[in-house]
């Protein structure tokens, strides 16, 4: 699968002038409230119309405005999970879930019965939307996307409107759909933790042009993008093991850089785990520290150091086939005389990693 | 009471009740395009739809009733061209009657449908234009149950006011006993007679019964409705 998109749209404010590509799995588009993303995600679904643009899906033409092709929204098959749920009230969960049936090709597509276990909405069927919490009412949402067969599933910021403890309750279900229906997603968020949960590439939007795009795991350890995330959120993203559950209630994973302990992640022994850490909880060290509280110490090798305009500089490190990204300060990077190439201890206190940065991998 | 009214009379109210289901009915889908395509699209001539909508609320009643005789008459061009190919006489039959109750009804009705039209989503209609759903079909599923609420109160409007249509009707059909004559017309011609309020007070009755009747039926359905679409 590949989706590939060039758009030109101009607004009142700014110039939208995009160009990238989504190969399967899970793109982010990622970018600031009015950087464009949900611009893109409106010409893809097919409900706005560009000045310019050119849209392809596996070779079918859904828009080309140079030779005046336009397909419209019901003839795209695109699953779109908008940020507001928009059920239709007057409808069942149940009605609201097969809507998109009538329209599907018929005999392929996933099976209610699967998606509904899924999603964890079989309770509701019989409900009315206006009866539901918010959180349900986006998995509803999500499950009628996903029941209308779609070729991709286009989900505008489907967790913004919700709180943390909703969002937290969605994430695992998105993770299943990547990982258990191998259905393409273009993922519209301006939620780091989001991505590092979710996405397998990612193109960053700012300002209406695409300033980056690649694998999730090398963009989010990119040091000279993490501004671009916020200092205080820019993290990377590392595959781990679970290797064991510990007496004492912490679990112990294997990651390239050697073992990491962290509070119990509710995993068993062999489940691949997805880590988001952030750069600010990582100290770097150049010799290993001995009489210390924190019980993760990863050798690793200093790959990249950008400075930043303040006091701060972020440091690129290679654990293992894996990047970590550390936040430390200008004075240090001096100090310890940090440069490509230097041997260092990356630490990571256990506690610093909360449930909401472990996901599930592949 | 009601044994007390004529074989005459009863024609009157049956006419009447005849002639606002007719004109309600038939006028209801124009109804609805016209709510929905003055609520929902930008074309030149919107204005000029909605003044003639409307005009038939503003004007005269017996001018809208010269205008039907003029155009729907047997003289008329609308009115001869459904005579010679059609056989269609609308001028002093119950038909014209009918036709005069929906156009004076005809802006009520469009403008409580106008009103839930404006208030329906069209966000609703972009996600189910996404989930495969054609244009026709998205009106049929989502915005036309949705405005279910504004076409029940439109068209129980438009019949009470069909109900109660005098001027038109009596300038274009004439208040012919039997055939043309409704209720007001009944009413009136009584009223005309020396010593026939007594029983042009039987019919004002009659006429009062069935208002409060269509109003306690309105808010009930219009209830329903609500509640079914609300998703309560």
């Amino acid at each position: 699968m590949t989706l590939s998109v060039a758009l030109h749209h101009r607004f009142a404010e700014f110039t939208l002038d995009a160009e990238f590509e989504a190969p399967g799995g899970v793109t982010a588009l990622f970018g600031r409230s009015g950087s464009g993303k949900s611009t893109v995600a409106n010409a893809v679904a097919g409900l706005l119309r560009p000045d310019r643009g050119r849209i392809t899906l596996d070779g079918t033409v859904l828009l080309d405005t140079d030779a005046g092709r336009m397909l419209p929204p019901h003839r795209r098959r695109m699953g779109y999970v908008f940020q507001d749920g928009r059920l239709f009230p007057h409808l069942t969960v149940r009605q609201n879930l097969l809507y998109g049936r009538w329209f599907a090709p018929k005999g392929q597509g996933a099976e209610m019965g699967r998606i509904v276990d899924l999603l964890g909405i079989a309770p509701l069927l019989d409900r009315n939307p206006g009866s539901l919490s918010g959180g349900e009412k986006q998995r509803v949402a999500i499950g009628r996307a996903i029941l209308s067969n779609p070729r991709l599933l286009l989900m505008d910021e489907p967790l913004a409107a919700l709180d943390e403890a909703r969002k937290a309750e969605i994430l695992p279900y998105l993770e299943r759909l990547r990982d258990e229906l191998r259905l393409p997603i273009l993922y519209i968020s301006h939620s780091v933790a989001e991505v590092a949960r979710l996405a397998t590439t990612v193109v960053l939007l700012e300002a209406g042009r695409v300033v980056a795009s690649g694998s999730a795991a090398e963009l989010l350890a990119d040091p000279a993008i993490a501004p671009t995330m916020g200092l205080r959120e820019a993290g990377s993203m590392i595959i781990a093991r679970v290797a064991a559950q510990e007496e004492d209630g912490l679990t112990r994973l294997e990651t390239g850089g050697g073992p990491v302990f962290l509070p119990d992640v509710g995993a068993s022994p062999g489940a691949m785990l997805r880590l988001r850490i952030l750069a600010q909880d990582v100290m770097l060290a150049t010799e290993r520290p001995l009489g210390i509280s924190a019980l993760n110490v990863l050798s690793a090798t200093v790959e990249d150091i950008r400075l930043g305009d303040g006091p701060g500089a972020m440091v690129r490190l290679r654990l293992g086939d894996e990047h970590l990204l550390a936040r430390v300060t200008r004075r240090s990077v001096r100090s310890l005389d940090l440069r490509p190439g230097a041997k260092v201890f990356a630490v990571l206190k256990t506690v610093s990693v909360g449930r909401e940065n472990v996901g599930t991998a592949s | 009471m009601f044994e007390a009214l004529s074989a005459e009379e009863w024609r009157a109210v049956t006419l009447s009740l005849r002639v606002s289901a007719v004109a309600t009915a038939l006028s209801l889908p124009l109804g609805i395009f016209v709510a929905y395509a003055l609520a929902r699209w930008q074309f030149r001539g919107r204005q000029l739809l909605n003044g003639l909508v409307h005009l038939p609320l503003i004007l005269p009643p017996v001018v809208t009733g010269y205008l039907l005789l003029i155009t729907f008459g047997r003289k008329g061009y609308v009115g001869q061209f459904l005579d010679q190919w059609f056989g269609i006489v609308l001028a002093f039959r119950w038909t014209g009657a009918a036709l005069a109750a929906a156009v004076m009804a005809f802006p009520l009705m469009v403008r409580a449908i106008r009103l839930t039209v404006e208030a329906v989503d069209p966000k609703l209609e972009e996600a189910a234009s996404t989930l495969g759903a054609p244009r026709l079909w998205v009106f049929a599923t989502v915005t036309l149950p949705l405005v279910l609420p504004g076409i029940v109160a439109g068209a129980i409007l438009a019949f009470a006011k069909a109900m109660g249509e005098f001027g038109a009707t009596i300038t274009f059909v004439s208040n012919i006993p039997g055939q043309t004559q409704t209720l007001p017309s009944a009413i009136y011609a009584h009223l005309q007679v020396p010593g026939g309020d007594d029983q042009a007070f039987r019919l004002v009755l009659v006429a009062i019964v069935i208002a409060m009747a269509a109003l306690l039926l309105s808010e009930w359905v219009s209830r329903a409705v609500a509640r079914r679409i609300s998703g309560q």
